[in-house]
């Protein structure tokens, strides 16, 4: 039973790396027989060794590092778990397959599992969040008042964050409006105009995309704050989100253009459209889906700055909507204003605080995923009935093919 | 003129050849002045993010000179930080900053490898595009949340790894951690600091470095294949050599980013003025953290120190970032040779 098992997954085995079939010496089978080619294949044995390592490196952990050696700490456990369990399966592996395929095995292993702590990693920090984030959130007061007349010893039930949520909306909105066109706009000139001066203001996009936060917020100090003599108030704290949105929307804006087919562009200079036509009726349009994902990206990166932030908006405990006069405080602020706190009440509304911005980041990302995604060209369900409507069913076959040039981007 | 006795085509053949005559027409017309506004409003928008990356400079100049003059190159010396005395430099900052991004990248150098090529290579291709937007997601997580996610959840499980390595490990002076030992004098560390910040460098390494590896040659991968290579030997003798360039960018880039990180160092590092080489100890700071923590103490001399140390940091992170975007655009246009 075994040795037919064991027979079974070195053919598997042989025919997924066929190379090693030559160097080692293959069991006499009929020349010529035909076998099927498995590219990927998923035997019995490989199962077995992959899952009996892993049990077996936590037994053996478990015993070496709680009971035996004097260790402590979650993270060294699994760190060790890991290692143990890498040795073991490549161990394991060394029985059943030659040597360059217990390679491959290890680093397919080795990079699903980075896979997977990306994937750990990021649902730990939304569900710690919503873990720490429920005890401030769930009472009704938290999302409906402001902190002025709650002091820091006060219980949830009083004090919350509407002021921050206010002023949160009410930033990226003027940053938004002020970057989107000035970050579309640079894009097009990288796109449609080009010339000498689209390196230089490529490379510098680029560069200022990762610029770090703090300095846009230190600039709308040194500029708008100290030398324009505007005070510390939340149009300020907008102009260094401007200050970084700007690349952000630029760069992914250009991406996206670049994917509108060239073709398309031709035939409107061919009807004779000048460039200003052809840009606000085939360009910017068909990459409408696109470009709104990018915006929308760009405002959910924005609205989770703190540091920029930190310096130009000021700080109040109170409401104020104007964001043109008075300190405007927002989420990230209040967050990080809050959480130095030292009584469990105020780290409590900073986690509550730290749900809501939370929640307001997945829901753009989600957005952005809902009306993106699709390549300039590419149409939706509906654009496509309508389509159907205005020209008969006879467009269909060939709205359905796609440009050969949009696959290659 | 020809008499009217002759035919058309005689007098055609009649006529003088002009060779002369046979200049193409020109292709482009002059644009309408319609059009040369709209051009003019493009150039002025790309131009305008000249202006803001100028205006920067010129502003932190501005600020800073005071500064400058009154530091003259002890500012590129002295340790301390105490503008009122006169006495501050970046002498420490810039390097426990390079410290704490040096152990960012140790870190997450492998992991977003690791997961670029997971992602393009490895995982079941329906599972490809949430795993995209998965990396997208981890970099729009606000590094507020990181940072209270550093301090409240990461800390208190790292403590036990940390004193363990500074207990054992003790005789390399990096894990090395002096005085008595409690697991207050663990936490607040570099070391934690640098492990948030590496989380954050993840995704832009690897989205970078996913779309360079995706983008290899198919024809160069089945020849692979084809010569017998297991699925480990097609990415080691293909992908990766071809994505070197992007990859070596992507790192770049993802050094900027370490560097300029603020908020969530704030929360976690507690701020030492030496020297942070005892990577377990409570210490550690950076420009950005200085500018962050300590702007409120505005007088102006003061001020005008954070915005000399915040100019040495643009120029820095400019430099990094500018090379890495060349570095990333060159790998990009050698690759449309197939």
């Amino acid at each position: 039973m075994t040795d037919t098992l064991e027979r079974q997954t070195e053919r598997m085995e042989r025919i997924d790396a066929p190379g090693i079939a030559e160097a080692d010496a293959a069991p006499p089978r009929a020349a010529g027989a035909l076998t099927r080619i498995v590219i990927r294949s998923v035997s019995a044995a490989s199962c077995t060794a992959l899952f009996g390592a892993a049990l077996a490196a936590i037994a053996l952990t478990w015993v070496l590092y709680e009971r035996v050696l004097p260790l402590s700490g979650a993270l060294g456990f699994w760190m060790c778990t890991y290692l143990a369990f890498l040795l073991m399966y490549a161990g394991v592996s060394r029985t059943q397959v030659p040597g360059r395929v217990v390679v491959d095995r290890v680093v397919t292993v080795l990079v699903a599992s980075a896979g997977l702590l990306v994937l750990a990693i990021v649902l730990d920090q939304i569900g710690y969040v919503v873990f720490r984030g429920w005890d401030a959130i769930r009472h009704e007061n938290f999302v409906s008042q402001t902190m002025s007349l709650a002091g820091p010893l006060d219980p949830l039930t009083s004090g919350g964050m509407l002021h921050a949520l206010v002023g949160s909306l009410e930033q990226m909105a003027i940053a938004t409006v002020v970057s989107v066109p000035l970050g579309v706009f640079a894009a097009l000139f990288l796109v449609e105009v080009g010339g000498p001066l689209a390196r230089p203001v490529r490379t510098i996009v680029e560069a200022m995309t990762a610029l770090p936060e703090i300095i846009a917020g230190l600039f709308i100090y040194a500029f708008v704050v100290l030398s324009l003599g505007i005070d510390q108030s939340g149009f300020a704290a907008a102009l260094a989100l401007t200050v970084m949105m700007i690349p952000i929307v630029t760069r992914s804006a250009e991406v996206i253009l670049r994917l509108v087919p060239g073709g398309l562009r031709e035939a409107s200079y061919a009807l004779g459209a000048s460039q200003v036509r052809t840009v606000f009726t085939v360009v910017l349009p068909t990459a409408r889906s696109g470009l709104a994902t990018a915006v929308i990206l760009a405002m959910a990166r924005a609205v989770g700055e703190t540091s920029p932030v930190l310096l130009t908006a000021g700080f109040t405990s109170g409401m104020n909507a104007d964001p043109f006069s008075g300190p405007q405080v927002s989420l990230p602020l209040y967050i990080y204003s809050y959480v130095r706190f030292p009584q469990p009440t105020m780290v409590a509304r900073a986690f509550g605080a730290g749900l809501a911005l939370m929640v307001m980041v997945l829901v753009l990302f989600a957005l952005a995923r809902l009306v993106g995604g699709k390549t300039p060209g590419e149409l939706s369900k509906r654009q496509m009935r309508r389509m159907q409507r205005v020209s008969g069913p006879a467009v269909e076959s060939r709205a359905v093919t796609t440009d050969p040039q949009l696959s290659e981007g | 003129m020809t008499s009217p006795a002759t035919s058309p085509l005689e007098s055609f053949l009649a006529a003088p050849v002009e060779v002369d005559d046979d200049v193409p027409r020109p292709i482009t017309s002059a644009r309408s002045r319609a059009d040369k506004a709209f051009r003019g409003a493009l150039r002025s928008a790309g131009g305008a993010v000249l202006v803001i990356t100028g205006l920067i400079a010129l502003f932190l100049v501005l600020r800073a000179t005071s500064a400058f003059r009154k530091a003259g190159f002890s500012f590129f010396t002295t340790k301390t930080w105490i503008p009122a005395a006169n006495r501050f430099g970046i002498s420490t900052l810039l390097p426990n900053g390079v410290i704490i991004a040096a152990i960012a990248l140790v870190i997450a150098v492998p992991v977003a490898l690791a997961t670029a090529i997971f992602v393009s290579e490895y995982a079941p291709h329906r599972l490809r595009r949430p795993l995209i937007a998965l990396v997208d997601l981890m970099a729009a997580v606000p590094s507020i949340i990181y940072g209270l996610w550093g301090v409240f959840f990461l800390q208190p499980r790292i403590i036990g790894t940390a004193r363990w390595l500074s207990e054992h490990v003790a005789f390399i002076p990096l894990f090395k951690v002096r005085g008595f030992h409690s697991p207050s004098s663990f936490t607040s560390s570099t070391f934690i600091g640098g492990v948030v910040v590496s989380l954050m460098v993840i995704p832009i390494i690897a989205s970078i470095s996913r779309e360079v590896f995706s983008r290899a040659p198919i024809g160069e991968r089945e020849a692979a294949y084809a010569l017998g290579a297991s699925r480990w030997g097609m990415v080691r003798t293909v992908v990766l050599p071809y994505g070197r360039g992007g990859m070596i960018g992507a790192i770049m880039l993802g050094f900027g980013r370490a560097m300029g990180e603020t908020i969530a160092l704030a929360l976690i590092l507690s701020p030492t003025y030496g020297l942070a080489w005892h990577l377990f100890e409570n210490s550690g700071n950076s420009i950005a953290v200085t500018i962050a923590l300590r702007y409120q103490e505005s007088t102006p001399d003061m001020l005008s120190a954070l915005m000399a140390a915040g100019l040495v940091l643009f120029v820095i992170t400019l430099i990094v970032n500018a090379l890495a975007s060349v570095v990333v655009s060159r790998s990009r246009s050698g690759m449309q040779t197939d």
